[in-house]
């Protein structure tokens, strides 16, 4: 840790990332008032937030390795039966810190 | 909730007041999670040697966890210029996925006055748009649930953050805790309600591939856009034949 420098610095530097961030939250919104919205706009759209986790997930997975996989497969089997985000989230978590204590 | 579809069509579009309530406590489910990638962030932020501050203030103005550990990641003093360009680049790009995630909004919100859309916009979460989107797919109309849901999380977000900041100061070996899986085990069990048998979910599986390529040959967060990109194209493309 190096020394604290003026907090102005670090807020500007913060208020930049944050217009980065609205500016990308808004955009998309924005411009499909400009782009028509076909079947296959459509359709693209209603794939998204499948592909969006998965492009986030795999590759962490494929860094992380088998405790990832543990760990994944006991959050969505928790998930498919009870249908809790908290309860399946915890049993990820739970079943991570247990392969990790396991040696895996 | 029996008046929400008529003859299977969504009702028209409207904002309320009470929609910004209703939204907060559709959010409800999603807290617990949500308390736990903040406080997941704060302790994060703890260890990159951010000032509780500057890891409050993230949470506050950019509300948008993926970014914000990378930006915890990279954060260094002192700063300059070149280094905060390349902190929002890489800031813009985690988060170019906001970019479909509003667009997909448009259908719903497109015919609102923007004093009612982009409030909603600045508090959007991949969380608050699943249940805002899950909302309108059982035949919900109100647009200001979005607002309502982003503003309940934005709290619990930097109260999480502080909290977890806190206790980060602590914490020696967050990995023993599945600390650091978070983020992953959260976005997969999004992903279990969206299930709609194999065929919907090719492309996810071709979204998972090219991230993975991606990630392989590309430093950088560009494999989630380059994968996120590849599985929308597959989706537009997967019901051409049937």
């Amino acid at each position: 840790m190096s020394a604290p420098e003026p907090l102005s610095v670090s807020l500007l530097a913060i208020v930049a990332l944050a217009i980065a961030t609205v500016l990308m939250r808004s955009v998309g919104f924005w411009l499909m008032a400009h782009v028509p919205l076909t079947a296959r706009v459509r359709r693209m759209l209603e794939a998204l937030p499948g592909a969006i986790v998965a492009a986030i997930v795999l590759p962490i997975i494929a860094k992380s390795g088998p405790v990832a996989v543990i760990a994944i497969i006991a959050a969505a089997a928790a998930m498919i039966l009870r249908r809790n985000a908290f309860l399946a989230v915890a049993a990820g978590m739970v079943a991570a810190a247990l392969a990790r204590y396991a040696g895996i | 909730m029996d008046s929400k579809k008529i003859n299977g069509q969504a009702r028209a579009p409207y904002w309320s007041g009470a929609g910004v309530v209703e939204g907060a406590w559709l959010a409800l489910p999603a807290m617990p999670v949500m308390a736990m990638f903040g406080a997941a962030f704060g302790t994060f932020a703890a260890q990159k040697g951010l000032s509780l501050i500057e890891a409050a203030l993230m949470s506050a103005l950019m509300f948008a966890g993926a970014s914000q550990f990378v930006a915890a990641e990279i954060w260094s003093d002192p700063k300059t210029v070149a280094g905060v360009i390349a902190l929002v680049v890489i800031t813009a790009t985690v988060n170019m996925r906001f970019v479909l995630i509003g667009a997909s909004l448009h259908p719903w919100l497109g015919g609102l006055p923007a004093r009612q859309t982009y409030p909603a916009l600045a508090v959007l979460t991949e969380p608050g748009w699943l249940i805002a989107m899950r909302y309108r797919d059982e035949g919900g109309a109100d647009s200001a649930i979005l607002l309502g849901s982003g503003i309940a999380l934005w709290l619990v977000w930097i109260a999480a953050t502080v909290a977890g900041y806190l206790a980060g100061a602590l914490m020696t070996d967050p990995a023993r805790y599945g600390i650091d899986l978070v983020m992953p085990i959260f976005f997969v069990v999004l992903l279990v309600p969206l299930w709609r048998g194999p065929r919907p979910a090719i492309p996810w599986a071709v979204a998972g591939a090219i991230a993975l390529i991606v990630a392989e040959f590309v430093s950088g967060s560009w494999y989630i856009i380059a994968g996120t990109i590849a599985g929308s194209i597959a989706g537009g493309f997967i019901d051409e034949r049937t």
